[in-house]
């Protein structure tokens, strides 16, 4: 019901939106919830458990009832909180967890079924028969739990992810906070101050009280306009600090556009990283239920929520309304109401002193012991010394007192402090570097207090960063005393409710005692109190003060759970922005990438690059077909490929060589200029690194080829070596992979085709094997390596990255015409299997020089990195699993990679095992299916039959072991 | 007090009134033939077992905090058995086939849910270590399925199969994968132990080992000296604080995982899954929460929380592989000490030098779903002076040795890596 | 988390690489012997409260760091240059 004359809403800008498919008129500046309510609206969800009629219960973020779904179809958003999401014209909202509807639910059936549902009865039985877990109780159980539902559609919406830093963060924009960035503003830092609504004034919103003579609301506006036109302050409003992390850090969420019928080009929500010197937490604090019989009724809310409905948005949620309180806080709610032509039945007021007030009845000593009404509160019972009776009213606004908003504080592993004098935990000061405390969030409820608090901490803060205060005078306001006895349960027969959203009520808590749940941890995990979507906000002080009653501790004995971050919950998606299709990780592509798609080669992923799988020729229709013809064009004629995404570090200074010698387990600085040597490098504890040839290009001046997997690490690696083992060593190395484009030109005709190509002679004199010197491209200065890793006669020619794409095309050109062409991975893959040459499939972290036959490269004249280790005994002799070729010989012709060796007669098991397949391809030149297998103690074992297993494929073939070289064993083709 | 469907019936009609503790609250007694530092999932089930297998039940177990509060009840739930190394193979298996009595054997319903475990993977080089992982299991007699793109989009139809960055081939599937309700596992063998009469003694941490001419002679504690004959070690993140006590090193550096949960959602996600291109895997509680988690922070840490760089990570990860995830709002993020080894495996095995001294430690961040073996064994370590068969190759001396090394990640001895 | 590098400033902890224990400085002579290759390589004091560990500023300057750090509180008490703690030229 709306109250004429009061609240903030724009009483101009009618607008409606739907709840359940029934249109629903408001005013911009309403919440979802404060329309409903103005439209009479009680039952807005069902509880989780017990699927309970429920209400709105408070007016922020810590919402435990009014739970909604917004939107529909892929962009459908559960579990909102009515009493944030903010109406908009033709806003489509629905009800949850009910079935078929809000109204008539069937599994309100599990409210009957209660006393068999307790805390954690669901570990005492559902046992028996085993199976039935997975296939009837499990999935019964999930039907019914959960509340919202996903769309199971892709998110269709836009997410960004931002950093902001600043010299002070102010967390909250009430009195408190809004004094502290007045303060800080005025003094020219750098302030942001973030506050969760759409409207910044906090609780002066939704309050009558006055600041410096005159209404709350208007001074806070004030205050904010002043903060706007500062080109020194960041105002954000709709942004929820989520989180306190280490050095300052605070996590943040801003609703950019929840809130808009038209989003434009916004995204729906940013998730802010904020770095800010020092932060003032004024979060005020959150008004806490009372637990009795039936508390959960549609209609009973808390006592601030109702002004706030009232105030704010001028909504009355009740014509009779009763309050019931502990303290004296509550009982401007009903001056509130009876100002605004509300009628109140009464205040029942806990206390026995309670103050008296010529404008409702105050029922001094009572406690209301139950409450009727099913789907909207119709009567309460309350009970006094001269017994109990009855009340009808349709609002009841309880209020237990106060808890600060300790949250933030508490995120790095600090514990608040219990304070008798509020019967609540303040923050524990120092908790979070840098991050200090003031106003409700603090303990301290006045307004006077807030103001007051806000501004010396603002002036601490200020003097901490070393910023001249301005001037700025505290304004007045009310500086009353807050009374309060504590008041958690009303003790009594029935259900009393303690966490509304997990149907948590106060004999669950007490029967987790009696079992023994008596850490209050114990307690949260076997009833799940407080592990709903408000965090235990609106009820975990109440249960552990039911606890500690329960096992005959004290509220500050019995302790705390743990806070822990998102202060309010965040959507995945944005702390997830960015990376829907292809965002998740940066993209490299070779210069050679517009002309091999254009050559119509499917890209694979390789790593962070894109490499060409393979080339189709006209005519062929699979993969194999293209990769054989590739195979047998580098055998026979000459074929290009791209190798550019190998790593390439260039190394200078006059202790390179003694560098790489130390880097490497073979020796570098004997290396003659103009020369490459394969490399082989290992990790400290002796296992393979990383392999690749190392070029001398001068007396000083080498290049290092890495694996493409291993460009990153292996960068790292050489820094972390010579700065912090070897830093007396002249070198100097820097990662050169991107500076330069290479192509491998390889096969029978390779050197025809760089004759032809290139400035210089290309002959054995010249670039003899493992030979490299300076070349010329038309024109353009590059290096060329008469290296093979196809076991043909090739070369690799290396030009600056910005020559890539040109060259490749003229290679590409030269190679057609010569009956050659690109080649792909899989070709690739081919001919260094058919070479028995490793890549990471083989080198994969769990092998050393020994098991790929390369022990001998680990130089006996020096040490190097990883060489002690390497010599455990276990790293080497014929328990080892050693490389080994294998080809087969049964009927069975093909084998896969990732297969199991056994010997030939061996049951395929476990016990058995003797090693695995790491590399398989069909060579098109020995026209058979190769495999590279690691095979206990392989070297001495070649000749034998073993048998291969592999059992997800159902392929089980016989092979024989030989030597990892198939192809030209003696190298003459790579040689000669 | 058993536990079953008749009785959680009577109870309900009778008010609730019958139920009973689950566990005693015991005082420490002056001596014990051997106690257990640490009331976690592996210290508890050691105590189980040792009771349940062994017969020793003048033991008792001493948690500094309150039972289960370590990483049994901070993780993601997931059990498993896809390992593939010898050694890790035949351990996990038979805690695997523990976990399918587990419920029967403890009277107690750790609802574990065998719904069907996939690994994703996204190149040719992926499919065939997930082919060589898969083949390990069927050696083992687990189960494995090799999923290609079609088969994982009939499982999965909500991933996204159309993104670009890291295409999803396929997926290795694992049945007899699932999860169950962390906090039970601990609850259930804490009842167990305490029903066949093990002290189970919170509140009680321990500040020194008193060690005799190279034996155990029992524990210091915050409670008073509690006489020994034998002390196992099963602190899992503290070991290393722990093992000074005793004079030791051990290898290992504790590092933060962090893990989500989002608030309550109707079923979506049937299965567990974890993508191969970036840690992430996910499940969902039978509450409804989404349970996710993904890398270590990667710097050494006891303060169980993480930050936000990896926090973002994951929920990257998340949001790359099945957007339609979007929408789900992280409820609570927290984090455990992972007691992180050179080679990723863990260690059960006497304390070199002193006798009497045991230790199991070392679970990385998969110490969950061993805790019925790792309780097994380490019971029958304590219980018979020698390894058992499937945990034989759990021993400390392997790094100095490089014998039996288990590096099911390849990367080596950076403890934070595995 | 932020550190400071020495070089570039306070920066967010995604720049920076971790390695482990700064024992990684101290790289034992390849005769020390079996108990102290395992003490490099594998056993790690692993304190709760105060340790020196080891950083690459992989996405910044390039710098191995030396931080000393509070496992437990994550406060960040020094960063200095590797190789000025190894005293190197460089």
């Amino acid at each position: 019901m709306r109250v004429n004359g009061k609240g903030l809403v724009d009483r101009n800008s009618p607008l409606s939106f739907t709840f359940d498919g029934r249109r629903v008129e408001a005013f911009r500046g309403d919440t979802v919830a404060s329309a409903l309510l103005a439209a009479g609206e009680r039952l807005v969800g069902r509880s989780f458990k017990y699927h309970r009629p429920r209400g709105v219960m408070g007016a922020g973020s810590e919402e435990a009832n009014a739970l909604i779904t917004v939107g529909s179809g892929a962009a459908r958003d559960p579990n909102v909180r009515a009493t944030v999401q903010e109406v908009f014209h033709g806003l489509e909202t629905t009800s949850q967890n009910r079935w078929p509807s809000l109204d008539f639910d069937l599994l309100a059936v599990n409210d009957l079924a209660a006393p068999f549902l307790g805390a954690g009865f669901y570990y005492k039985t559902f046992m028996w028969p085993r199976k039935f877990w997975e296939r009837l109780y499990e999935p019964v159980i999930r039907r019914a739990a959960g509340l919202g539902a996903l769309s199971r559609e892709h998110n269709p919406d836009r997410y960004e992810k931002a950093f902001a830093f600043c010299d002070l963060l102010v967390i909250g924009a009430g009195p408190a906070g809004l004094m502290a960035a007045l303060t800080a503003g005025r003094a020219g830092a750098d302030v942001i101050l973030a506050d969760e609504d759409a409207v910044m004034g906090g609780r002066l919103n939704g309050e009558t009280l006055e600041v410096d003579g005159r209404p709350g609301a208007d001074w806070a506006a004030a205050v904010v306009a002043e903060l706007a036109s500062m080109d020194n302050v960041r105002l954000m409003p709709r942004t929820t600090v989520t989180g306190a992390y280490d050095q300052g850090t605070y996590g943040a969420l801003e609703r950019v556009a929840h809130h808009l019928e038209d989003r434009g080009d916004r995204p729906l929500e940013c998730f802010w990283r904020i770095v800010a010197k020092r932060a003032i937490l004024c979060a005020g604090a959150i008004e806490r239920p009372v637990a009795f019989r039936n508390n959960d009724r549609p209609g009973i809310m808390t006592a601030s929520a109702v002004r706030t409905y009232l105030n704010r948005y001028g909504v009355a949620a009740g014509r009779t309304v009763t309050v019931f309180a502990n303290n004296d806080d509550a009982h401007r709610t009903a001056s509130d109401l009876v100002a605004a032509g509300v009628h109140v039945a009464a205040v029942i007021d806990s206390r026995d002193d309670a103050p008296d007030s010529a404008d409702f009845p105050v029922i001094k000593g009572a406690q209301v012991c139950d409450a009727a009404g099913r789907k909207g509160l119709e009567n309460i019972t309350f009970r006094t010394a001269l017994g109990e009776d009855k009340i009808q009213t349709d609002l009841l606004a309880v209020s237990g007192g106060w808890n600060p908003t300790v949250h933030l504080t508490c995120h790095m592993s600090g514990r608040p402090t219990w304070d008798p004098t509020i019967a609540a935990f303040v923050p524990t000061p120092g908790s979070v570097p840098g991050l200090t405390v003031a106003g409700a969030a603090n303990g301290a409820f006045s307004t006077h207090e807030a103001l007051q608090q806000g501004m010396a901490e603002a002036k601490a803060a200020l003097s901490d960063l070393g910023v001249k205060p301005a001037g700025v005078d505290l304004p007045r306001a009310e500086d009353g005393e807050y009374e309060i006895s504590p008041l958690w349960s009303v003790p009594g027969k029935g259900r009393a409710w303690l966490d509304f959203q997990n149907d948590v009520t106060v004999k669950d808590v007490v029967q987790a005692a009696a079992e023994n749940f008596r850490s209050v941890e114990h307690m949260k995990r076997y009833t799940t109190q407080g592990m709903s979507p408000d965090q235990g906000k609106n009820s975990n002080i109440g249960a552990l003060a039911v606890l500690a009653d329960a096992t005959g501790r004290g509220i500050p004995e019995t302790g705390t759970t743990t806070y822990r971050p998102p202060f309010s919950p965040v959507s995945i998606a944005a702390m997830g922005a960015g990376v829907q299709g292809a965002g998740f990780a940066p993209q490299r592509f070779t210069t050679s990438h517009v002309a091999s798609v254009g050559h119509g080669a499917p890209m694979i992923e390789a790593g962070l690059w894109y490499r060409p799988s393979y080339f189709p020729a006209p005519g062929e229709t699979t993969w194999r077909q293209s990769c054989d013809r590739e195979v047998n064009m580098v055998r026979n004629t000459v074929g290009i490929c791209d190798v550019s995404t190998l790593g390439k570090i260039d190394i200078q200074g006059k202790d390179a060589g003694v560098f790489l010698d130390f880097v490497y387990t073979n020796t570098f600085s004997t290396l003659p200029v103009g020369k490459a040597r394969y490399g082989l490098m290992l990790r400290e504890d002796g296992f393979v690194m990383d392999d690749g040839t190392s070029a001398r290009l001068g007396e000083n001046h080498y290049v290092m080829t890495t694996t493409t997997a291993a460009a990153g690490p292996v960068m790292r690696h050489l820094d972390y070596v010579h700065q912090c083992l070897v830093p007396d060593l002249d070198v100097s190395f820097i990662s050169v992979t991107e500076q330069w484009a290479q192509f491998a030109v390889a096969g029978p005709k390779s050197r025809d085709l760089l004759n032809a190509l290139v400035d210089e002679t290309v002959e054995d004199t010249t670039w003899p094997f493992m030979g490299c010197a300076p070349v010329t491209v038309q024109g353009v200065k590059g290096r060329l390596f008469r290296i093979s890793f196809s076991g043909e006669h090739a070369y690799e020619i290396a030009v600056p990255s910005r020559y890539g794409d040109s060259l490749f095309r003229l290679l590409l050109a030269r190679a057609e015409a010569m009956g050659g062409g690109a080649y792909g991975m899989e070709a690739l893959n081919v001919l260094r299997i058919e070479k028995g040459f490793i890549t990471h499939a083989e080198i994969h972290g769990r092998v050393t020089a020994f098991d790929v036959g390369l022990g001998r490269m680990v130089s006996q004249k020096k040490d190097c990195i990883g060489k002690t280790m390497s010599e455990r005994p276990g790293l080497s002799g014929e328990d080892r699993e050693m490389l080994v070729g294998l080809k087969p010989v049964g009927p069975v012709k093909q084998i896969t990679a990732g297969a199991h060796l056994f010997e030939k007669d061996a049951d395929p098991v476990r016990v058995n095992e003797q090693g695995y397949t790491t590399s398989v391809g069909f060579s098109p030149t020995l026209e058979s299916y190769l495999g590279l297998a690691f095979l206990r103690n392989g070297r001495a074992r070649h000749g034998e039959e073993v048998k291969v297993v592999d059992h997800l494929r159902g392929i089980t073939a016989r092979c024989v072991v030989c030597d990892p070289v198939f192809f030209d064993p003696e190298g003459g083709r790579m040689r000669g | 007090m058993r536990f079953s469907g008749l009785r959680v019936l009577k109870e309900g009609l009778t008010g609730n009134k019958g139920w009973a503790a689950h566990w005693r609250d015991a005082t420490p007694k002056p001596e014990y033939d051997a106690v257990i530092i640490g009331g976690g999932g592996h210290g508890l089930s050691t105590a189980y077992y040792l009771a349940r297998n062994h017969g020793m039940t003048n033991i008792a177990v001493l948690e500094k905090g309150y039972l289960g509060g370590g990483n049994v009840g901070r993780n993601t739930t997931i059990v498993r058995a896809n390992y593939f190394l010898q050694g890790n193979s035949e351990f996990y298996s038979h805690s695997l086939n523990l976990w399918e009595g587990l419920e029967e054997d403890l009277n107690y319903n750790v609802m574990h849910s065998q719904r069907g475990l996939i690994n994703l993977f996204h190149s040719d080089g992926q499919r065939d270590a997930f082919a060589r992982r898969g083949n390990m299991m069927l050696n083992q007699g687990d189960d494995a399925i090799l999923l290609d793109r079609d088969g994982v989009r009939k499982h999965l139809p909500y991933l996204d199969f159309e993104q670009t960055r890291f295409p999803i081939y396929g997926g290795l599937y694992h049945p007899r994968g699932g999860t169950a309700r962390h906090d039970a596992v601990a609850w259930g063998y804490a009842r167990g132990a305490s029903d066949r009469g093990v002290d189970l003694i919170q509140n009680c941490e321990v500040t020194g080992i008193d060690i005799e001419g190279g034996v155990v002679k029992g524990v210091q504690t915050t409670r008073g000296p509690i006489r020994a004959k034998k002390v196992g070690i099963v602190v899992a993140g503290r070991s290393g604080q722990v093992a000074a006590m005793a004079g030791r090193r051990l290898p290992i550096e504790s590092h933060v995982l962090q893990a989500f949960v989002t608030e309550g959602l109707k079923p979506v996600i049937d299965h567990v899954i974890s993508f191969g291109m970036g840690h992430f895997y996910i499940s969902q509680s039978d509450k409804g929460g989404l349970v996710f988690g993904g890398d270590l922070d990667f710097y050494a840490s006891y303060a169980q929380r993480g930050n936000l760089p990896m926090k973002e990570h994951v929920m990257e990860a998340g949001m790359t592989l099945m957007p339609m995830i979007g929408k789900a709002r992280v409820l609570r993020s927290w984090g455990g000490i992972m007691d992180m080894t050179p080679d990723g495996s863990p260690i059960i095995d006497r304390m070199e030098g002193v006798d009497g001294l045991f230790i199991d430690c070392g679970w990385n961040y998969g110490g969950f779903k061993a805790v019925p073996a790792s309780g097994w064994c380490m019971a029958h370590l304590m219980a018979t002076g020698q390894p058992h068969e499937v945990a034989a190759k759990f021993r400390m001396d392997r790094f100095r040795t490089g014998v039996g090394l288990m590096d099911e990640e390849g990367t080596g001895s950076q403890h934070n890596l595995h | 988390m932020r550190l400071t590098c020495p070089q570039c400033g306070e920066r967010d902890r995604r720049e920076f690489y971790y390695v482990g224990d700064a024992v990684a400085l101290e790289r034992p002579a390849p005769d020390a012997g079996d108990e102290a290759w395992e003490a490099y390589v594998h056993l790690r004091d692993n304190p709760a409260g105060e340790t020196r560990d080891l950083w690459y500023h992989e996405a910044g300057c390039g710098a191995w760091l030396v931080v000393t750090r509070n496992t437990v509180t994550h406060a960040v008490l020094d960063v200095v240059l590797a190789s000025d703690v190894k005293g190197g030229g460089a």
